[in-house]
């Protein structure tokens, strides 16, 4: 950037640092801007339009709609739609929710709880090992988890622990990225000056933990249990395959067997795209939701690893 | 123990002494905990880490040293599995696509999302916040649930495209355009996600460094080049990163996509896909295995070599 050009450019400088914020956010409309992001979020919405139009379409109307396949159709049938899925095969949708739920809290707070102990640790403790333990660990975030699927399989089928709900909660507790992150906000979020005091205090290792420590971690904590809690309720590649009963299907699973069985016309007098289309509508909502909700803390915390 | 809360925090004159004493305290605690006290802490993490990552990559490592025939039973075969891979057809053509596909994708992902992260730092309006939300929103839907939506989308059936464009309407899973249609969907996907990582680091930085630009007259498109891009490039290596492991164990989309494809979607498109398929349709764990970790070792290294790389070039930026 070169110096000032011209002495006009200086005078509007100093006259912007005297208006302050007000001249910084100049008042122009910003047209191209927001034209910009107007055409990004048609793209990333349209998808999802797509599906909550077509969830109230009937059996019928999917696939021959007068509107188009982003319009409404000439029927409301998004009830009845919702009722057909909730009692399909006796109701396994709802089981299938069911058991999402459980795998992805299982494994969320499980690798948040982990993830919390273990980043406390590396951020405040020299103990031996400490080094080569975090460089191991900055090696695990560099491991493609994919990679670990089959053999995972095939030593809990060694076990016996395939086809239970303990093979997909269990390795879902590895969130090597998760300690990394709490390793990085604990160093600075936490001061050790505030624990030595606790310390003197007479608190022992624990209850410093818990009193001081903990309550300061919240952000880092609230981040890390949201990305593990929404990784396992997302993964697919894991549960497809260590489960083989539909019965313990997450919804991820689930719909792709519906899709499958759709492709094949099986489903029995019942249309299954219509299914998925509704069962994806209904098994989005609590992310949404809870992104939604939750904005204040994961936004600043999805920084934390970046920063570093 | 009921100390904690009641007792006084430390206050002048005894101040001076309570931090000299808290110095002394922190050598203390580091000698202290060269005891177990950390490791108390680790330990959780510890045992999960051995049974879920390194247990299973080096159990990989055990089961790809070995041949599993109908006829022969279990048998050593040292490295012929991998000897296998590297000159199977399936097993390169599979790598062949990812790097390729990585190549495409991961650009597209990173101008989108840190275009858009620029502007939604430059703007305050309220269209700006909610374009934000929507933008994110992908990044809350599972992969399959969006390969699902994509397939529905493409579908010569019942998707908009033959709508809008009649009988001569693309198929974007079809040989020719299946490229750009799986381009398309984990563009979709991720950019959001890596907005967001971009945007919060764009947040971060302080505005004064602006308007000292401002001063010397340099122009918005001249600050987001020369100063916003090159202070957030920590944000936007890590982002490199997760895109290249994420592109290179490219599994989900394919393999959801692969039933409604009509057949250009192959059992070996990538090498997770073909993983999979050797592993749960044809029952071949061993050579399965050794795919498995050949896949691990050669992102392992590649990642690692590039954030070297780029940890060099990041400090002489500085």
């Amino acid at each position: 950037m070169s110096v000032l050009s011209s002495p006009v450019r200086a005078d509007d400088a100093v006259h912007a640092l005297r208006e302050g914020r007000r001249a910084r956010r100049p008042r122009r409309r910003r047209t191209g801007s927001h034209l910009f992001l107007a055409f990004l979020v048609l793209y990333f919405v349209l998808p999802l339009w797509f599906l909550i139009v077509a969830s109230t379409k009937s059996p019928g109307g999917l696939f021959n709609s007068p509107n188009g396949a982003l319009w409404f159709g000439e029927d409301f049938a998004l009830f009845d739609n919702l009722s057909t899925l909730f009692t399909y095969n006796d109701g396994i949708y709802l089981r299938w929710l069911g058991n999402s739920l459980l795998y992805a809290f299982g494994g969320g707070i499980g690798a948040t709880i982990l993830a919390v102990l273990a980043g406390y640790a590396f951020a405040k403790f020299d103990f031996p090992g400490r080094r080569l333990s975090f460089a191991l660990l900055l090696g695990a975030v560099m491991v493609p988890m994919t990679a670990l699927v089959i053999p995972t399989f095939v030593m809990l089928s060694e076990v016996e622990l395939t086809n239970t709900a303990w093979a997909v909660i269990l390795p879902s507790m590895l969130s090597p990225f998760g300690v990394y992150l709490m390793r990085v906000y604990t160093a600075d979020g936490v001061p050790d000056e505030l624990l030595d005091a606790a310390r003197m205090d007479g608190a022992g290792e624990f209850r410093t933990f818990f009193q001081v420590a903990l309550p300061l971690m919240r952000p880092a904590i609230v981040t890390v249990l949201l990305l593990s809690v929404v990784g396992t309720w997302n993964n697919y590649f894991l549960p497809l395959a260590v489960l083989s009963d539909s019965e313990l299907f997450p919804i991820t699973v689930g719909i792709n067997l519906w899709q499958g069985l759709a492709g094949a016309n099986n489903g029995g007098g019942v249309s299954l795209y219509t299914l998925i289309v509704v069962g994806s509508l209904v098994s989005i909502i609590p992310l949404i939701a809870a992104f939604l909700g939750l904005q204040r803390y994961w936004q600043g915390g999805l920084s934390i690893g970046s920063l570093k | 123990m009921a100390t904690l809360d009641t007792a006084p925090r430390p206050v002048s004159p005894a101040a001076g002494a309570t931090v000299a004493t808290g110095r002394r305290g922190t050598r203390r605690r580091k000698r202290r905990g060269n005891g177990m006290v950390g490791w108390v802490f680790l330990a959780p993490f510890a045992v999960v880490f051995l049974l879920f990552l390194v247990g299973p990559l080096l159990y990989a490592f055990y089961l790809s040293l070995f041949t599993n025939g109908l006829a022969t039973g279990e048998e050593f075969a040292g490295l012929a599995n991998y000897s296998r891979a590297f000159t199977d057809p399936a097993f390169l053509s599979g790598v062949w696509f990812v790097v390729r596909f990585a190549v495409v994708v991961i650009p597209v992902q990173m101008l989108v999302s840190l275009a858009a992260a620029l502007v939604l730092d430059s703007l305050t309006s309220r269209f700006a916040t909610f374009s934000r939300l929507m933008i994110f929103v992908p990044y809350a839907i599972p992969a399959v649930i969006g390969a699902v939506l994509w397939g529905f989308l493409y579908s010569p059936n019942f998707g908009p495209l033959e709508q809008l464009f009649g009988e001569g309407a693309p198929f974007l899973l079809s040989p020719d355009n299946l490229f750009y249609g799986l381009t398309n969907v984990v563009t979709w996907q991720w950019a959001g996600y890596y907005m967001i990582i971009i945007y919060a680091a764009l947040q971060g930085i302080d505005p004064a460094v602006y308007e000292a630009a401002r001063m010397d007259g340099a122009k918005a498109w001249q600050i987001a080049l020369k100063i916003k891009i090159p202070m957030i490039s920590s944000a936007l290596v890590l982002i490199l990163v997760f895109a290249v492991i994420g592109t290179l164990q490219f599994f989900t989309e394919p393999q959801v996509l692969l039933p409604i494809s009509n057949g250009s979607i192959t059992t070996d498109i990538t090498p997770n896909v073909y993983a999979f398929n050797l592993a749960f349709r044809f029952a071949q764990f061993n050579y399965a295995s050794a795919i498995s970790f050949a896949l691990g070792i050669v992102v392992f290294i590649g990642v690692y070599v590039f954030l070297f790389l780029t940890r060099k070039r990041g400090g002489f930026l500085k």
